[in-house]
Protein backbone atom coordinates (compact mmCIF):
# COMPACT_ATOMS: atom_id res chain seq x y z
CA UNK A 1 0.00 0.00 0.00
CA UNK A 2 2.53 2.30 1.03
CA UNK A 3 4.23 2.49 -2.49
CA UNK A 4 1.45 3.95 -4.33
CA UNK A 5 1.48 7.60 -4.42
CA UNK A 6 -2.38 8.24 -4.10
CA UNK A 7 -4.67 5.55 -2.52
CA UNK A 8 -8.37 5.63 -2.61
CA UNK A 9 -10.08 2.96 -0.07
CA UNK A 10 -13.32 2.24 -0.02
CA UNK A 11 -15.05 5.27 -0.89
CA UNK A 12 -18.84 5.98 -0.71
CA UNK A 13 -20.73 8.33 -1.03
CA UNK A 14 -24.88 8.56 0.08
CA UNK A 15 -26.62 11.70 -0.10
CA UNK A 16 -29.01 12.12 2.70
CA UNK A 17 -32.02 11.23 2.10
CA UNK A 18 -35.66 13.82 2.33
CA UNK A 19 -38.30 12.65 4.86
CA UNK A 20 -38.12 9.02 6.19
CA UNK A 21 -36.83 6.94 3.35
CA UNK A 22 -33.14 5.92 2.94
CA UNK A 23 -30.90 7.17 -0.62
CA UNK A 24 -28.96 4.47 -2.18
CA UNK A 25 -25.62 5.21 -2.43
CA UNK A 26 -24.38 7.22 -5.45
CA UNK A 27 -21.14 4.94 -5.40
CA UNK A 28 -19.64 3.20 -2.74
CA UNK A 29 -16.54 0.45 -2.20
CA UNK A 30 -14.55 2.80 -4.21
CA UNK A 31 -10.66 1.22 -4.85
CA UNK A 32 -7.92 2.57 -6.68
CA UNK A 33 -4.78 3.88 -6.87
CA UNK A 34 -2.48 6.04 -8.58
CA UNK A 35 1.26 5.66 -9.04
CA UNK A 36 3.48 8.88 -9.03
CA UNK A 37 3.86 10.48 -12.44
CA UNK A 38 1.16 8.51 -14.21
CA UNK A 39 -1.48 10.58 -15.71
CA UNK A 40 -5.53 9.21 -14.88
CA UNK A 41 -8.46 9.83 -16.63
CA UNK A 42 -12.03 8.75 -15.58
CA UNK A 43 -15.08 8.09 -17.47
CA UNK A 44 -18.41 7.57 -16.79
CA UNK A 45 -21.97 8.58 -17.84
CA UNK A 46 -23.05 11.89 -16.19
CA UNK A 47 -24.19 11.12 -12.10
CA UNK A 48 -22.21 8.40 -11.57
CA UNK A 49 -20.23 10.52 -9.03
CA UNK A 50 -16.72 11.49 -10.86
CA UNK A 51 -16.95 14.68 -9.37
CA UNK A 52 -17.60 13.72 -6.22
CA UNK A 53 -14.48 11.45 -6.32
CA UNK A 54 -12.49 14.00 -7.76
CA UNK A 55 -13.81 16.63 -4.73
CA UNK A 56 -12.84 13.93 -2.26
CA UNK A 57 -9.25 13.66 -3.16
CA UNK A 58 -9.13 17.92 -3.76
CA UNK A 59 -10.66 17.83 -0.16
CA UNK A 60 -13.64 19.96 -1.08
CA UNK A 61 -16.04 17.67 0.03
CA UNK A 62 -16.28 14.56 2.42
CA UNK A 63 -16.81 11.53 1.52
CA UNK A 64 -19.78 9.41 3.28
CA UNK A 65 -17.31 6.17 3.79
CA UNK A 66 -13.28 5.64 2.94
CA UNK A 67 -10.55 7.24 3.30
CA UNK A 68 -7.87 8.98 0.62
CA UNK A 69 -4.10 9.09 1.23
CA UNK A 70 -1.74 11.21 -0.86
CA UNK A 71 2.00 10.78 -0.67
CA UNK A 72 0.95 7.83 2.52
CA UNK A 73 -0.90 10.95 4.21
CA UNK A 74 -4.60 11.12 5.10
CA UNK A 75 -6.50 13.91 2.95
CA UNK A 76 -8.68 15.80 5.04
CA UNK A 77 -9.35 19.31 3.47
CA UNK A 78 -8.20 21.11 0.95
CA UNK A 79 -4.29 21.48 0.59
CA UNK A 80 -1.72 23.27 -1.40
CA UNK A 81 0.02 19.82 -2.67
CA UNK A 82 -3.56 19.71 -5.42
CA UNK A 83 -4.18 21.96 -7.65
CA UNK A 84 -7.69 21.84 -9.29
CA UNK A 85 -8.95 22.96 -12.60
CA UNK A 86 -12.01 23.75 -12.35
CA UNK A 87 -15.08 22.85 -15.19
CA UNK A 88 -15.98 26.13 -15.35
CA UNK A 89 -12.37 27.56 -15.17
CA UNK A 90 -13.33 29.69 -12.14
CA UNK A 91 -11.26 32.48 -12.31
CA UNK A 92 -11.50 36.13 -10.74
CA UNK A 93 -13.30 38.16 -13.26
CA UNK A 94 -12.01 40.92 -11.40
CA UNK A 95 -8.21 40.36 -11.70
CA UNK A 96 -6.50 40.42 -14.93
CA UNK A 97 -4.74 36.87 -15.94
CA UNK A 98 -1.82 37.51 -14.07
CA UNK A 99 -3.49 38.80 -10.87
CA UNK A 100 -5.38 35.12 -10.95
CA UNK A 101 -2.15 33.62 -10.96
CA UNK A 102 0.00 35.46 -8.74
CA UNK A 103 -2.70 34.86 -6.19
CA UNK A 104 -2.37 31.38 -6.21
CA UNK A 105 1.11 32.18 -5.97
CA UNK A 106 1.04 34.45 -3.47
CA UNK A 107 -0.82 31.74 -1.60
CA UNK A 108 1.79 29.36 -1.63
CA UNK A 109 4.71 31.66 -1.21
CA UNK A 110 3.82 34.18 0.82
CA UNK A 111 7.31 35.35 1.45
CA UNK A 112 8.40 35.56 -2.32
CA UNK A 113 9.17 39.31 -3.21
CA UNK A 114 7.14 40.93 -5.70
CA UNK A 115 9.69 40.29 -8.88
CA UNK A 116 9.70 36.56 -8.16
CA UNK A 117 6.12 36.30 -8.29
CA UNK A 118 6.16 38.36 -11.29
CA UNK A 119 8.43 36.08 -12.90
CA UNK A 120 7.25 32.86 -11.74
CA UNK A 121 3.51 33.81 -12.67
CA UNK A 122 4.97 35.12 -16.26
CA UNK A 123 6.91 31.66 -16.58
CA UNK A 124 3.85 29.47 -16.10
CA UNK A 125 1.62 31.86 -18.37
CA UNK A 126 3.75 31.67 -21.46
CA UNK A 127 4.02 27.66 -21.15
CA UNK A 128 0.64 27.85 -21.76
CA UNK A 129 1.10 30.68 -24.41
CA UNK A 130 -0.10 33.17 -22.99
CA UNK A 131 2.77 35.61 -22.53
CA UNK A 132 0.82 38.31 -24.79
CA UNK A 133 -2.16 38.52 -22.37
CA UNK A 134 -0.88 38.92 -18.57
CA UNK A 135 -3.17 42.42 -18.51
CA UNK A 136 -5.93 40.72 -19.61
CA UNK A 137 -9.41 40.51 -17.40
CA UNK A 138 -11.16 37.15 -18.18
CA UNK A 139 -13.90 38.16 -19.23
CA UNK A 140 -11.54 39.70 -22.83
CA UNK A 141 -10.28 36.11 -23.46
CA UNK A 142 -12.25 33.10 -25.47
CA UNK A 143 -13.17 30.08 -23.85
CA UNK A 144 -10.21 27.89 -24.63
CA UNK A 145 -7.77 31.16 -23.08
CA UNK A 146 -9.60 31.18 -19.83
CA UNK A 147 -9.37 27.64 -19.34
CA UNK A 148 -5.28 27.79 -20.52
CA UNK A 149 -5.22 30.50 -17.25
CA UNK A 150 -6.94 27.31 -15.14
CA UNK A 151 -4.33 25.08 -15.98
CA UNK A 152 -1.27 28.16 -15.36
CA UNK A 153 -2.71 29.57 -11.90
CA UNK A 154 -3.13 25.06 -11.14
CA UNK A 155 0.55 24.19 -12.53
CA UNK A 156 2.20 27.67 -10.85
CA UNK A 157 1.58 26.22 -7.47
CA UNK A 158 4.12 23.20 -8.32
CA UNK A 159 1.07 20.83 -7.06
CA UNK A 160 1.89 17.72 -6.04
CA UNK A 161 -0.49 16.38 -8.15
CA UNK A 162 -3.30 17.73 -10.28
CA UNK A 163 -6.74 17.41 -10.49
CA UNK A 164 -8.85 18.51 -13.72
CA UNK A 165 -12.58 18.56 -13.72
CA UNK A 166 -13.68 18.03 -17.28
CA UNK A 167 -11.11 21.09 -18.09
CA UNK A 168 -12.48 20.98 -21.71
CA UNK A 169 -15.72 20.21 -21.96
CA UNK A 170 -17.28 23.73 -22.31
CA UNK A 171 -14.91 23.87 -25.48
CA UNK A 172 -15.10 23.47 -29.34
CA UNK A 173 -13.43 20.62 -30.99
CA UNK A 174 -10.76 22.76 -32.69
CA UNK A 175 -9.63 24.68 -29.54
CA UNK A 176 -9.87 21.58 -27.27
CA UNK A 177 -7.11 19.41 -29.60
CA UNK A 178 -4.83 22.42 -29.47
CA UNK A 179 -5.40 22.74 -25.63
CA UNK A 180 -5.18 18.70 -25.28
CA UNK A 181 -1.85 19.06 -27.12
CA UNK A 182 -0.34 21.64 -25.02
CA UNK A 183 -1.44 19.47 -21.68
CA UNK A 184 0.08 16.65 -23.17
CA UNK A 185 3.28 18.59 -23.83
CA UNK A 186 3.62 19.90 -20.93
CA UNK A 187 2.34 16.45 -19.11
CA UNK A 188 5.14 14.84 -20.63
CA UNK A 189 7.82 17.07 -20.08
CA UNK A 190 7.22 17.75 -15.98
CA UNK A 191 5.75 14.00 -15.30
CA UNK A 192 3.17 15.66 -13.24
CA UNK A 193 0.54 12.90 -11.26
CA UNK A 194 -2.78 13.83 -13.09
CA UNK A 195 -6.22 12.87 -12.19
CA UNK A 196 -8.84 14.18 -14.97
CA UNK A 197 -12.32 13.80 -14.99
CA UNK A 198 -13.59 13.52 -19.09
CA UNK A 199 -16.73 12.58 -21.51
CA UNK A 200 -14.28 11.80 -23.97
CA UNK A 201 -13.24 8.76 -25.27
CA UNK A 202 -10.16 10.20 -27.60
CA UNK A 203 -8.90 12.60 -25.16
CA UNK A 204 -8.83 9.98 -22.47
CA UNK A 205 -6.56 7.65 -24.68
CA UNK A 206 -4.53 10.20 -25.99
CA UNK A 207 -3.19 11.07 -22.44
CA UNK A 208 -3.83 8.95 -20.18
CA UNK A 209 -1.83 5.88 -18.71
CA UNK A 210 -4.86 4.38 -17.44
CA UNK A 211 -8.40 4.88 -17.62
CA UNK A 212 -11.05 4.30 -15.04
CA UNK A 213 -13.87 2.97 -16.22
CA UNK A 214 -16.99 3.83 -14.01
CA UNK A 215 -20.33 2.10 -13.86
CA UNK A 216 -23.98 3.63 -13.87
CA UNK A 217 -25.14 4.86 -10.27
CA UNK A 218 -26.68 4.09 -8.19
CA UNK A 219 -23.99 1.55 -6.30
CA UNK A 220 -21.80 3.26 -9.03
CA UNK A 221 -18.40 1.08 -9.07
CA UNK A 222 -15.33 1.40 -10.78
CA UNK A 223 -16.15 -1.90 -13.88
CA UNK A 224 -12.59 -1.85 -14.84
CA UNK A 225 -9.52 -0.22 -15.26
CA UNK A 226 -7.85 0.05 -18.94
CA UNK A 227 -4.07 0.18 -19.51
CA UNK A 228 -3.73 2.57 -22.68
CA UNK A 229 -0.67 0.04 -24.24
CA UNK A 230 0.86 2.23 -26.40
CA UNK A 231 4.21 4.34 -25.87
CA UNK A 232 3.84 7.81 -24.02
CA UNK A 233 4.93 9.63 -27.20
CA UNK A 234 2.24 9.66 -28.35
CA UNK A 235 0.77 12.67 -30.84
CA UNK A 236 -2.49 13.44 -31.56
CA UNK A 237 -1.48 13.38 -35.32
CA UNK A 238 -0.32 9.44 -34.74
CA UNK A 239 -1.95 8.06 -32.68
CA UNK A 240 -4.88 6.96 -35.05
CA UNK A 241 -2.26 4.95 -36.81
CA UNK A 242 -1.56 3.12 -34.14
CA UNK A 243 -3.43 -0.30 -34.61
CA UNK A 244 -3.68 -0.45 -30.49
CA UNK A 245 -5.42 2.66 -30.70
CA UNK A 246 -8.95 1.64 -31.86
CA UNK A 247 -8.79 -1.41 -29.73
CA UNK A 248 -8.84 0.38 -27.15
CA UNK A 249 -11.33 3.02 -27.98
CA UNK A 250 -13.86 0.25 -29.07
CA UNK A 251 -13.18 -1.22 -25.66
CA UNK A 252 -13.71 2.04 -24.51
CA UNK A 253 -16.92 2.64 -26.56
CA UNK A 254 -18.57 -0.33 -25.88
CA UNK A 255 -18.02 -0.15 -21.87
CA UNK A 256 -19.99 3.53 -22.42
CA UNK A 257 -22.72 1.92 -24.68
CA UNK A 258 -23.45 -1.02 -23.37
CA UNK A 259 -21.79 -2.32 -20.15
CA UNK A 260 -21.60 0.73 -17.91
CA UNK A 261 -25.55 -0.06 -16.73
CA UNK A 262 -24.89 -3.66 -15.65
CA UNK A 263 -24.34 -3.19 -12.51
CA UNK A 264 -26.54 0.06 -11.50
CA UNK A 265 -28.61 -0.54 -8.83
CA UNK A 266 -26.68 -3.66 -7.55
CA UNK A 267 -24.56 -3.20 -4.57
CA UNK A 268 -20.85 -3.06 -4.55
CA UNK A 269 -19.02 -6.41 -2.40
CA UNK A 270 -16.93 -5.40 0.12
CA UNK A 271 -14.22 -6.96 -1.83
CA UNK A 272 -15.03 -5.67 -5.05
CA UNK A 273 -11.33 -5.20 -7.35
CA UNK A 274 -12.25 -4.03 -10.45
CA UNK A 275 -9.89 -6.36 -13.53
CA UNK A 276 -7.21 -4.16 -15.10
CA UNK A 277 -7.61 -4.58 -19.22
CA UNK A 278 -5.28 -4.48 -21.77
CA UNK A 279 -7.54 -4.44 -24.83
CA UNK A 280 -6.41 -6.23 -27.79
CA UNK A 281 -3.25 -7.70 -25.44
CA UNK A 282 -4.17 -9.93 -22.27
CA UNK A 283 -6.68 -9.40 -19.65
CA UNK A 284 -5.24 -9.88 -16.10
CA UNK A 285 -8.01 -9.64 -13.08
CA UNK A 286 -8.50 -8.68 -11.00
CA UNK A 287 -6.02 -5.40 -11.07
CA UNK A 288 -2.87 -6.39 -8.51
CA UNK A 289 -2.98 -2.30 -7.78
CA UNK B 1 -25.11 58.09 -34.66
CA UNK B 2 -24.88 57.92 -31.02
CA UNK B 3 -23.91 61.53 -30.55
CA UNK B 4 -26.33 62.94 -32.91
CA UNK B 5 -29.16 60.78 -30.51
CA UNK B 6 -27.49 62.43 -27.71
CA UNK B 7 -27.84 65.94 -29.00
CA UNK B 8 -31.31 65.28 -30.11
CA UNK B 9 -32.08 64.19 -26.39
CA UNK B 10 -30.52 67.39 -25.19
CA UNK B 11 -32.41 69.71 -27.72
CA UNK B 12 -35.47 68.16 -26.53
CA UNK B 13 -34.79 68.36 -23.07
CA UNK B 14 -34.31 71.93 -23.57
CA UNK B 15 -37.48 72.51 -25.15
CA UNK B 16 -39.35 70.64 -22.35
CA UNK B 17 -38.27 72.74 -20.17
CA UNK B 18 -38.53 75.93 -22.21
CA UNK B 19 -42.25 74.57 -22.26
CA UNK B 20 -42.89 73.87 -18.95
CA UNK B 21 -41.41 77.51 -18.03
CA UNK B 22 -44.07 79.14 -20.66
CA UNK B 23 -46.78 77.32 -19.53
CA UNK B 24 -46.06 78.06 -15.53
CA UNK B 25 -45.31 81.76 -16.95
CA UNK B 26 -48.68 81.85 -18.79
CA UNK B 27 -50.80 80.17 -15.72
CA UNK B 28 -49.18 82.50 -13.47
CA UNK B 29 -49.85 86.19 -15.09
CA UNK B 30 -51.55 88.40 -13.06
CA UNK B 31 -55.85 88.06 -13.55
CA UNK B 32 -57.20 91.37 -14.22
CA UNK B 33 -60.57 90.49 -12.88
CA UNK B 34 -58.96 89.24 -9.43
CA UNK B 35 -56.36 92.19 -9.29
CA UNK B 36 -59.89 94.61 -10.14
CA UNK B 37 -61.90 92.92 -7.12
CA UNK B 38 -58.65 93.25 -4.81
CA UNK B 39 -60.11 96.63 -3.84
CA UNK B 40 -61.37 97.88 -0.62
CA UNK B 41 -61.13 96.34 2.63
CA UNK B 42 -58.92 94.11 1.24
CA UNK B 43 -56.24 96.21 -0.30
CA UNK B 44 -56.43 98.34 3.28
CA UNK B 45 -55.66 94.82 4.73
CA UNK B 46 -53.30 94.87 2.22
CA UNK B 47 -51.25 97.38 3.33
CA UNK B 48 -51.65 96.68 7.18
CA UNK B 49 -49.70 93.81 6.76
CA UNK B 50 -47.24 95.39 5.14
CA UNK B 51 -45.87 93.76 1.83
CA UNK B 52 -48.73 91.59 1.51
CA UNK B 53 -49.95 93.05 -1.46
CA UNK B 54 -46.99 91.59 -3.13
CA UNK B 55 -47.61 87.92 -1.69
CA UNK B 56 -51.10 87.46 -2.18
CA UNK B 57 -50.46 87.24 -6.07
CA UNK B 58 -50.41 83.92 -5.55
CA UNK B 59 -48.27 80.82 -6.98
CA UNK B 60 -45.02 82.79 -7.72
CA UNK B 61 -44.38 83.59 -11.64
CA UNK B 62 -40.99 81.80 -13.04
CA UNK B 63 -39.59 85.12 -12.79
CA UNK B 64 -39.88 85.67 -9.07
CA UNK B 65 -38.30 82.17 -8.76
CA UNK B 66 -35.92 83.21 -11.31
CA UNK B 67 -35.08 86.25 -9.07
CA UNK B 68 -34.70 83.76 -5.53
CA UNK B 69 -32.46 81.39 -7.63
CA UNK B 70 -29.77 84.79 -8.67
CA UNK B 71 -29.83 86.07 -4.99
CA UNK B 72 -29.43 82.84 -3.45
CA UNK B 73 -26.85 81.26 -5.86
CA UNK B 74 -24.38 85.07 -5.73
CA UNK B 75 -24.24 84.98 -2.52
CA UNK B 76 -24.03 81.07 -1.48
CA UNK B 77 -22.10 81.57 1.82
CA UNK B 78 -23.48 84.57 4.12
CA UNK B 79 -24.31 83.77 7.13
CA UNK B 80 -26.14 86.42 9.33
CA UNK B 81 -27.59 84.76 12.15
CA UNK B 82 -29.21 81.44 12.61
CA UNK B 83 -32.43 82.41 10.33
CA UNK B 84 -30.96 83.58 7.77
CA UNK B 85 -27.70 81.81 6.22
CA UNK B 86 -26.53 80.98 2.80
CA UNK B 87 -27.80 77.89 0.62
CA UNK B 88 -24.48 76.61 0.21
CA UNK B 89 -23.82 76.53 4.26
CA UNK B 90 -27.30 74.96 4.54
CA UNK B 91 -26.91 72.32 2.35
CA UNK B 92 -23.56 71.69 4.13
CA UNK B 93 -25.12 71.09 7.02
CA UNK B 94 -27.89 68.71 5.58
CA UNK B 95 -24.50 66.68 3.33
CA UNK B 96 -22.75 66.79 6.50
CA UNK B 97 -25.87 65.14 8.69
CA UNK B 98 -26.12 62.65 5.91
CA UNK B 99 -22.72 61.79 5.27
CA UNK B 100 -22.13 60.95 8.71
CA UNK B 101 -25.56 58.98 9.44
CA UNK B 102 -24.24 57.29 6.63
CA UNK B 103 -20.88 56.62 6.90
CA UNK B 104 -21.51 55.12 10.97
CA UNK B 105 -24.08 52.95 8.77
CA UNK B 106 -21.14 51.83 6.49
CA UNK B 107 -19.27 51.01 9.24
CA UNK B 108 -22.06 49.00 11.17
CA UNK B 109 -23.71 47.51 8.18
CA UNK B 110 -20.83 46.18 6.10
CA UNK B 111 -19.77 44.11 8.74
CA UNK B 112 -22.78 43.25 9.88
CA UNK B 113 -24.07 42.33 6.63
CA UNK B 114 -20.24 40.07 5.81
CA UNK B 115 -20.77 37.97 9.07
CA UNK B 116 -24.75 37.49 8.03
CA UNK B 117 -24.23 36.55 4.49
CA UNK B 118 -21.28 33.98 5.85
CA UNK B 119 -23.69 32.23 8.21
CA UNK B 120 -27.04 30.79 7.26
CA UNK B 121 -27.69 30.05 10.44
CA UNK B 122 -27.70 33.51 11.74
CA UNK B 123 -29.27 35.06 8.17
CA UNK B 124 -31.68 32.59 8.96
CA UNK B 125 -31.83 34.02 12.99
CA UNK B 126 -31.71 37.55 12.57
CA UNK B 127 -34.21 38.08 9.44
CA UNK B 128 -37.45 38.34 11.31
CA UNK B 129 -36.06 41.19 12.94
CA UNK B 130 -34.68 42.80 9.69
CA UNK B 131 -37.83 42.07 8.56
CA UNK B 132 -39.66 44.30 11.17
CA UNK B 133 -37.28 47.24 11.38
CA UNK B 134 -36.84 47.76 8.07
CA UNK B 135 -40.32 49.18 7.14
CA UNK B 136 -40.30 51.63 9.92
CA UNK B 137 -40.59 55.31 8.59
CA UNK B 138 -36.99 56.33 10.02
CA UNK B 139 -38.43 59.52 10.98
CA UNK B 140 -40.93 57.57 13.83
CA UNK B 141 -37.49 56.67 15.66
CA UNK B 142 -37.10 60.54 16.68
CA UNK B 143 -38.99 60.75 19.51
CA UNK B 144 -36.89 58.02 20.62
CA UNK B 145 -33.49 59.54 19.46
CA UNK B 146 -34.39 62.85 20.88
CA UNK B 147 -35.08 61.55 24.42
CA UNK B 148 -32.21 59.26 24.76
CA UNK B 149 -29.47 61.48 22.82
CA UNK B 150 -31.19 64.63 24.15
CA UNK B 151 -29.68 66.51 20.82
CA UNK B 152 -31.37 67.35 17.77
CA UNK B 153 -28.43 67.44 15.88
CA UNK B 154 -27.41 63.79 17.01
CA UNK B 155 -30.98 63.23 16.48
CA UNK B 156 -30.84 63.91 13.05
CA UNK B 157 -27.61 62.07 12.27
CA UNK B 158 -29.34 58.84 14.16
CA UNK B 159 -32.29 58.97 12.14
CA UNK B 160 -30.08 59.10 8.99
CA UNK B 161 -28.41 56.15 9.80
CA UNK B 162 -31.20 54.22 11.04
CA UNK B 163 -32.42 54.66 7.35
CA UNK B 164 -29.16 53.77 5.66
CA UNK B 165 -28.53 50.80 6.98
CA UNK B 166 -30.96 48.57 5.86
CA UNK B 167 -30.19 48.19 2.70
CA UNK B 168 -26.68 47.95 3.05
CA UNK B 169 -26.87 45.54 5.21
CA UNK B 170 -29.58 43.54 3.44
CA UNK B 171 -27.56 43.91 0.48
CA UNK B 172 -24.21 43.41 1.66
CA UNK B 173 -25.37 40.02 3.18
CA UNK B 174 -26.94 39.02 -0.18
CA UNK B 175 -23.90 39.69 -2.05
CA UNK B 176 -21.57 37.68 0.60
CA UNK B 177 -24.10 34.89 0.74
CA UNK B 178 -24.19 34.59 -3.00
CA UNK B 179 -20.40 34.38 -4.14
CA UNK B 180 -20.08 31.99 -6.53
CA UNK B 181 -19.54 28.11 -4.98
CA UNK B 182 -15.95 27.71 -7.43
CA UNK B 183 -14.64 31.07 -6.34
CA UNK B 184 -14.56 30.43 -2.68
CA UNK B 185 -13.66 26.58 -3.95
CA UNK B 186 -10.15 28.18 -5.61
CA UNK B 187 -9.59 30.20 -2.51
CA UNK B 188 -10.38 26.89 -0.29
CA UNK B 189 -7.61 24.91 -2.69
CA UNK B 190 -5.39 27.37 -2.50
CA UNK B 191 -5.21 27.30 1.68
CA UNK B 192 -6.04 31.41 1.44
CA UNK B 193 -6.52 32.48 5.42
CA UNK B 194 -10.01 33.58 5.85
CA UNK B 195 -9.09 37.69 6.17
CA UNK B 196 -7.22 37.63 2.96
CA UNK B 197 -10.20 35.44 1.52
CA UNK B 198 -12.35 38.27 2.91
CA UNK B 199 -10.87 40.87 1.17
CA UNK B 200 -9.46 39.49 -1.96
CA UNK B 201 -12.15 37.01 -2.88
CA UNK B 202 -15.30 37.50 -0.80
CA UNK B 203 -15.28 41.57 -0.92
CA UNK B 204 -14.99 42.21 -4.90
CA UNK B 205 -17.04 39.34 -5.68
CA UNK B 206 -19.68 41.18 -3.25
CA UNK B 207 -19.01 44.76 -4.82
CA UNK B 208 -21.83 45.23 -6.85
CA UNK B 209 -24.24 44.27 -4.84
CA UNK B 210 -22.94 45.98 -1.98
CA UNK B 211 -22.03 49.03 -4.04
CA UNK B 212 -25.58 48.86 -5.27
CA UNK B 213 -27.24 49.03 -1.34
CA UNK B 214 -24.54 52.00 -1.18
CA UNK B 215 -26.60 53.86 -3.38
CA UNK B 216 -30.20 52.66 -2.38
CA UNK B 217 -29.21 53.59 1.18
CA UNK B 218 -28.07 57.22 0.21
CA UNK B 219 -30.75 58.26 -1.99
CA UNK B 220 -33.43 57.21 1.34
CA UNK B 221 -31.02 59.41 3.27
CA UNK B 222 -30.80 62.01 1.48
CA UNK B 223 -34.96 61.87 1.09
CA UNK B 224 -35.26 61.32 4.77
CA UNK B 225 -33.00 64.54 5.74
CA UNK B 226 -35.45 66.78 4.21
CA UNK B 227 -38.07 65.62 6.50
CA UNK B 228 -35.86 65.30 9.15
CA UNK B 229 -34.76 68.82 9.65
CA UNK B 230 -38.07 69.86 9.13
CA UNK B 231 -39.08 68.24 12.37
CA UNK B 232 -35.62 68.99 13.86
CA UNK B 233 -35.05 72.77 13.31
CA UNK B 234 -31.99 74.85 13.61
CA UNK B 235 -29.96 74.46 10.33
CA UNK B 236 -29.76 72.37 6.74
CA UNK B 237 -32.32 72.59 3.74
CA UNK B 238 -35.33 71.20 5.09
CA UNK B 239 -35.23 73.91 7.88
CA UNK B 240 -34.91 75.85 5.38
CA UNK B 241 -37.72 74.80 3.01
CA UNK B 242 -39.30 75.04 6.52
CA UNK B 243 -38.80 78.76 7.04
CA UNK B 244 -39.33 79.97 3.99
CA UNK B 245 -42.79 78.14 3.59
CA UNK B 246 -42.98 80.48 7.66
CA UNK B 247 -41.93 83.60 5.64
CA UNK B 248 -44.38 82.49 2.80
CA UNK B 249 -41.48 83.07 0.52
CA UNK B 250 -42.69 80.28 -2.38
CA UNK B 251 -40.34 81.62 -4.67
CA UNK B 252 -37.44 80.44 -2.12
CA UNK B 253 -39.31 76.97 -1.16
CA UNK B 254 -39.31 76.40 -4.79
CA UNK B 255 -35.54 77.48 -5.22
CA UNK B 256 -34.75 75.23 -2.40
CA UNK B 257 -36.71 72.18 -3.69
CA UNK B 258 -34.73 72.29 -7.18
CA UNK B 259 -31.22 72.63 -5.42
CA UNK B 260 -32.42 69.19 -3.06
CA UNK B 261 -33.34 67.75 -6.82
CA UNK B 262 -29.82 68.52 -8.06
CA UNK B 263 -27.77 67.44 -5.03
CA UNK B 264 -29.72 64.10 -5.21
CA UNK B 265 -28.95 63.64 -8.38
CA UNK B 266 -25.28 64.56 -8.15
CA UNK B 267 -24.83 61.82 -5.07
CA UNK B 268 -26.66 58.92 -6.98
CA UNK B 269 -24.00 60.21 -10.27
CA UNK B 270 -21.75 59.48 -8.01
CA UNK B 271 -22.12 56.34 -6.50
CA UNK B 272 -22.90 55.49 -9.87
CA UNK B 273 -19.81 55.92 -11.00
CA UNK B 274 -18.33 54.27 -8.03
CA UNK B 275 -20.55 50.93 -8.82
CA UNK B 276 -19.25 51.01 -12.42
CA UNK B 277 -16.10 51.00 -10.85
CA UNK B 278 -16.18 47.83 -8.85
CA UNK B 279 -18.48 46.12 -11.23
CA UNK B 280 -16.99 43.31 -13.02
CA UNK B 281 -17.81 41.50 -16.42
CA UNK B 282 -17.49 37.94 -15.86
Amino acid sequence: MAAHFLVIENLGKTYPATGSATNPPVFENICFAIEKGEFVCIIGHSGCGKTTILNVIAGLEDATAGNVFMDGREVKGPSLDRGVVFQSHALMPWMSVFSNVAFAVRSKWPDWPKHQIESHCREYLEMVGLGHALQKKPAELSGGMKQRVGIARAYAIQPKMLLLDEPFGALDALTRGTIQDELLKIVQATRQTVFMITHDVDEAILLADKIVLMSNGPYARIAEIVEVTMPRTRTRAEIHHDPQYYRIRNHLVDFLVNRSQHFAGIPTANDWKPPLVRPGLTVSSPASM
Amino acid sequence: MMRSERAKAALISVLLFLVFVGVWHIATLPKESAMAATSGADAEYAALMGKGAEKSGGFPAPAQVGKAFVTYLSDPFYDRGPNDKGIAIQLGHSLARVGLGFLLAVLVALPAGFTIGMSPLLMRALDPFIQVLKPISPLAWMPLALYTLKDSSISGIFVIFVCSIWPMLINTAFGVASVRRDWLNVARTLEVKPLRKAFMVILPAAAPTILTGMRISMGIAWLVIVAAEMLVGGTGIGYFVWNEWNNLALPNVIFAITMIGIVGMALDGLFGRLQKLVTYRE
